[in-house]
């Protein structure tokens, strides 16, 4: 084989797939680098799971290739793929024990029975499973057989793991906690993890690269810190964490200023574009306040219309009084004495608003 | 009121079992008989016509050739039937519905109709009569019976099971081997025991597509044309056994099954 040792691990060139009418990936191309934790985030039917699945081979897409330490590996078939996948319902095999399951993709590549068990053994130690290699899967709690079934993966010495909504099928808590164990199992091994989810919290608690994907497009991707304080378009904006969205029109340039007309009234910040655009500010909820602070503006009158208490803070929604269609997100302390039906003004800084032009 | 009511009931339940299972009740009694009618009074018990049927030449001929024609059309019927319900299940043919209607319309047809077309078939064909036709005939209507309950056993939850093993690296073959046929094992062993009684009992297309060399139920006609005689209870307490066990064995798969 011939194969670069640098650049990307896994390169996804300009890939379309159609399913019917409906196209589920629209000139899809992503990179992966070698070590990497890279999240698939986007809504059902956004195209992450069918990229995920052509990445692991089950699907051919129409258009575009897939490359894996530089080799041509769109065509090939799940076999002989340097992928392994973990299914959303972890798919185990029923009628083998969890040594036999994980010891299966070893068995395929002919690998002798003595040695099979030990590296399936120390593949199950490696998740916490050492003791359960006799038993059978249906003997196993929901959070085990997830574990066995990346153990399976795991232990043929995949290029890329690729996961697909891994913890769906687990309670919150449960997931919490094999979030924080898948993370550390993919520093440990050092195999680059392609994870789908539609949970953003978990892409922001795994991702080291988290892509954003929205109607079989990639709408942003970035380290999860960049992608939410400077998302690149409004659904990024939105679907990864909360904003408040004013949209707008560019009216006139500045030295390194623009001045916008939102649906609030005009606004002034740092950034560059064309009179006379259509533009849109995105506000993180932690960016409103009710009081004016040093450096932030008014964003106007708004009457709250819904306030939820969430222990550390209180999440405020209204709605302003110059444009019922601003709907404002705010992340109150949660001392601050606000309800339902009050009349508030808002105050943002100009620098926490980011200017999205998609 | 109430005691009138219960008694009702179970002179009602008594008479429903009387119907059924008097008759092979009288059968297998008979059979025990020892004088040469099996009719009252009961003269036995005796094994003598158990004996005499071991020792015809022909009835045990005839039960061998049975068991033979049971065993492997079952397993063909099984094996195309499988075949059958993994190429519907798991790849999007065109006109998916009507194939798989076509597939199991045999189920709806009557025996003599599918022996009277395969008889004029192979005739026109010029192919002999023999127990390898009526073995073909006996595919032919347990093959929708293995297609539909191997088919209706195979959902959507065994796709990624599969698709986890090709990930794996298995060629296909070992995914059909290891895992398809396994997972499904209790389907595969219902429809191949049902299949197994269905042929162990048929009559019509033996009779119909063989000549010479002839299945158990053919073979019990011929002696039943010469008259009542506790041999022909005794060899229709045989055939009951059998088929008693296969549909012990079937009951066993269904059991094994639903415990999981």
């Amino acid at each position: 084989m011939t194969g670069s040792l640098s650049g990307p691990l896994v390169e996804i060139r300009k890939l379309s797939h159609s399913f019917g009418s409906h196209k589920a990936l629209d000139e899809v191309s992503l990179n992966v680098e070698p070590g990497s934790y890279a999240v698939l985030l986007g809504p059902s039917g956004s195209g992450k799971t069918t990229l995920l699945s052509i990445i692991g081979g089950f699907v051919h897409p129409a258009e575009g290739s897939v490359l894996i330490r530089g080799n041509d590996f769109t065509r090939t078939p799940p076999a002989q793929r340097p992928t392994a996948t973990v299914f959303q319902d972890y798919a185990l095999f029923p009628h083998l024990s969890v040594g036999n399951n994980v010891g299966f993709g070893l068995r395929m590549r002919g690998v002798a029975r003595a040695r099979r068990i030990g590296r399936s053994r120390e593949a199950l130690a490696m998740v916490g499973l050492a003791d359960s290699y006799n038993k059978m899967p249906h003997q196993l709690s929901g959070g085990q057989r997830q574990r066995v079934a990346l153990a399976r993966a795991l232990v043929v010495e995949p290029a890329v793991l690729l996961l697909d909504e891994p913890l769906g099928a687990l309670d919150l808590k449960l997931r919490r906690q094999m979030q924080d164990e898948l993370k550390a199992l993919q520093k440990r091994v050092g195999t680059a993890f392609i994870h789908v989810t539609h949970d953003q919290e978990e892409a922001m608690a795994l991702a080291d690269h988290c892509i954003v994907m929205n109607d079989g497009r990639i709408e942003d991707q970035g380290p999860p810190e960049r992608v939410y304080s400077r998302p690149a378009s409004r659904f990024s904006a939105t679907f990864m964490g909360e904003s408040t969205l004013l949209s707008g029109k560019v009216l006139d340039l500045g030295m390194d200023e623009i001045r916008i007309d939102t649906q609030i009234g005009p606004l002034s910040l740092a950034g560059a574009g064309e009179p006379g655009f259509d533009v849109s500010l995105a506000i993180r909820p932690e960016h409103i306040t009710l009081a004016p602070e040093s450096g932030s503006v008014s964003l106007g009158e708004a009457t709250v219309t819904d306030v939820v208490f969430q222990g550390s803070f209180k999440r405020v929604s209204a709605v302003s009084a110059k444009d019922p269609q601003v709907a404002f997100i705010a992340k109150l302390r949660s001392s601050q004495a606000v309800a339902v039906g009050d009349t508030v003004t808002l105050y943002a800084s100009p620098a926490d608003m980011v200017l999205l032009s998609r | 009121m109430r005691i009138a009511g219960k008694i009702l009931v179970s002179t009602y339940a008594l008479a429903v079992y009387g119907f059924i299972f008097l008759p092979v009740i009288v059968l297998v009694l008979f059979s025990l008989q020892a004088t040469s009618f099996p009719i009252p009074p009961f003269t036995g018990p005796s094994l003598r016509w158990y004996e005499a049927v071991l020792a015809d030449a022909r009835l045990t001929s005839a039960l061998f050739n049975s068991v033979l024609v049971a065993l492997l059309s079952s397993a063909l019927a099984v094996a195309l039937g499988f075949l059958a319900a993994w190429g519907f299940a798991r790849y999007h043919l065109p006109r998916s519905g009507l194939m798989r209607g076509l597939i199991t319309l045999p189920l709806t047809v009557s025996y003599l109709i599918i022996g009277m077309g395969l008889l004029i078939l192979f005739n026109a064909a010029g192919i002999p009569k023999s127990l390898i036709v009526a073995g073909i005939g006996h595919v032919v209507i347990n093959l929708p019976l293995c297609f539909a309950i191997i088919y209706s056993q195979m959902g959507d939850h065994q796709v990624n099971i599969e698709r986890a093993a090709r990930d794996l690296g298995a060629p296909e073959w070992k995914v059909l081997f290891l895992v398809s046929v396994p997972v499904l094992w209790p389907a595969i062993f219902a429809s191949f025991f049902l299949s197994m009684t269905f042929s162990w009992d048929e009559f019509v297309i033996s009779f119909l597509l063989t000549r010479f060399d002839t299945t158990l139920p053919v073979e019990i006609w011929n002696l039943l044309r010469s008259g009542l005689n506790p041999r022909t209870n005794a060899i229709g307490s045989l055939v009951f056994g059998v088929s008693i066990v296969l549909a012990l064995l079937l009951e066993l798969a269904f059991l094994r099954r639903s415990r999981r």
